[in-house]
């Protein structure tokens, strides 16, 4: 039973690609919106349209309940819930289809298992999948702990259990600093958390962030080759690519293997990704977590494989069989992605929730642009700054990089200030060009060369 | 008694605590120095604090924690 009228519970750019998703497939097409999104692209372009609340995101995209009487008003029998807000809420993925409605994307039960990281990193381990070298959970005494660490091999991260989000984390680069750190770190998380148990995971300094793109439909498995995302800005990433320039083709067929076999192991159902940690000195990976939804740079896959990530994961959800075998999946060019966000990067990333003028789109040969933007919209102040994805391809590397300064410069928003002059600069970068970076590459480059993005458009 | 107003330089969405666990910054009947903070404004996922630019006693809050606003309203009223 194909969907026939899809709810899309998000909002922005990624609205607005589901939305082009559906008329392709003949599928009729809801949109909610907050009242601070009734002049939204993705409303205009929408079959229907419903509010569901005011414009905090808590009040709106985030009310389940809200959402699902929207469904049930407007008779959708799918919700795609894009990335973000509820999009990896199990909770609603279960209330989804108990309302009998079809939700795009794996069950509730495999949000949960691969939400949580200790069962995320078991699952990968059983199916094979190398994980950051660690203790097995939380550790006993400190002198079991100093034995372990020992094993890990120095430099040990010590975190908490109950921390997250960078909490809690202390580096110890040797045994001596380990005997220091490991009884401040417990008391500090007995007396943060209210719980000192403390595990230990390998420290990897110089790593890229490589992920695998996978499609399940629950019986059969393949990937979509990987995505390179190790520029990145307060763990934001802000400009991806396909394929990653540091994979030989014998580690990219590992890579990619590795992450079919943990979408088999769990019987995935939907588009996913597998992260890994890359170590360019010795070419391990390692499993960090296993995204359950569509992400933000699904695009650059889409332009490397000739796929469309959408329309396959909401046939998938429709219970449709996958219409791709591995074989069918080819790598073709290469592709490169950059956020184009309503920031200031000659003001230190400001928030810049301006009005759209004088607005060009790029185009031409090896473009796309992906976005929510048309001349005298004001952006919303409240959500985040992401207005689009300006993604280039070409047959090789250079010729990407040379077509996205193109693209780049033909992009026009008026006053409202972008991240466009970033990509500019990058782009010029001798490290970028050599694809020579890791994940904390960015934010030095950035600090060495603050003020030198230009404000002119075009230049 | 002068009275003064505290306005949201911003728009977006106003917070009266630094955190869905903690308290609030401040409360009616307060006393405020001026560089006090008394809420947040999430603009785009990045918050910025509101300040008092007076000295004085907090009488009212005129928006509410959670709150859309928008650039110049006023979040609360100080006596002086």
């Amino acid at each position: 039973m194909g969907i026939t009228k899809l709810l899309i519970a998000n909002r922005g750019e990624i609205a607005v690609r589901i939305i082009r998703a559906a008329q392709e497939m003949g599928i009729r097409t809801v949109q909610v919106y907050s009242a601070a999104d009734a002049s939204s692209l993705a409303v205009e372009m929408a079959d229907e349209a419903i509010e569901i609340g005011p414009p905090p995101a808590s009040k709106s995209y985030l009310n389940i309940d809200a959402v699902l009487d929207a469904a049930r008003q407007s008779g959708a029998d799918g919700i795609h819930p894009g990335y973000g807000f509820l999009a990896e809420n199990a909770d609603f993925a279960d209330a989804v289809e108990a309302a009998g409605i079809a939700f795009v994307g794996p069950t509730g039960d495999m949000i949960r298992a691969m939400g949580d990281k200790a069962s995320a990193r078991r699952a990968a381990q059983k199916a094979g999948v190398p994980t950051v070298p660690g203790s097995d959970g939380v550790i006993g005494d400190l002198s079991e702990a100093a034995r372990i660490a020992d094993e890990i091999g120095y430099p040990v991260m010590i975190k908490a259990t109950a921390g997250g989000g960078g909490r809690g984390i202390r580096v110890a680069e040797n045994a001596r600093d380990f005997a220091n750190l490991a009884p401040q770190a417990a008391a500090e998380a007995k007396s943060a958390f209210g719980d000192g148990g403390l595990y230990l995971e390998k420290l990897i300094a110089r790593a890229r962030h490589i992920e695998v793109q996978i499609l399940g439909d629950g019986t059969n498995f393949v990937h979509c080759y990987e995505r390179e995302c190790s520029l990145q800005r307060r763990r934001q990433k802000v400009w991806e690519e396909a394929p990653s320039m540091a994979l030989s083709d014998r580690l990219r067929a590992d890579l990619c293997k590795s992450a079919v076999a943990l979408a088999q192991a769990v019987g995935y159902r939907g588009a996913g990704t597998v992260e890994y940690l890359f170590d360019d000195e010795t070419g391990a990976f390692y499993f960090i977590e296993m995204n359950t939804r569509i992400q933000v740079e699904h695009p650059v896959t889409e332009s490397v494989t000739g796929l469309d990530l959408l329309t396959e994961m909401i046939a998938i959800a429709g219970s449709a069989p996958l219409s791709v075998g591995q074989d069918d999946i080819q790598l073709r060019g290469h592709a490169i992605e950059v956020r184009i966000n309503a920031e200031d990067p000659a003001n230190n990333f400001a928030p810049f929730p301006g009005i759209v003028d004088n607005f060009r789109a790029p185009g031409g040969p090896g473009v796309r642009f992906d976005h929510m933007l048309y001349d005298g919209y004001q952006i919303p102040p409240f959500y985040d700054s992401l207005l689009g994805k300006l993604i280039v391809t070409a047959h090789d590397r250079p010729a990407a990089i040379t077509r996205l300064k193109r693209a780049v410069g033909e992009l026009r928003t008026g006053a409202l200030k972008t991240t466009a002059p970033l990509f500019l600069a990058l782009a010029e970068d001798a490290d970028v060009q050599a694809g020579n970076y890791h994940t904390k590459w960015l934010e030095p480059w950035l600090a060495e060369h603050a003020g030198t993005f230009s404000d002119e458009e075009g230049t | 008694m002068a009275k003064s107003e505290i306005r949201s330089p911003l728009p977006g969405v106003f917070y009266r605590r630094p955190s869905p666990e903690e308290k609030n910054y401040k409360e009616v009947g307060d006393d405020v120095k001026a560089g006090d903070v008394v809420g947040l404004v999430e603009v785009m996922k990045t918050y910025t604090e509101v300040k008092s630019e007076a000295d004085g006693k907090l009488t009212a809050f005129l928006a509410e924690d959670e709150d859309a606003i928008m650039p110049g309203q006023v979040i609360a009223e100080l006596e002086s």
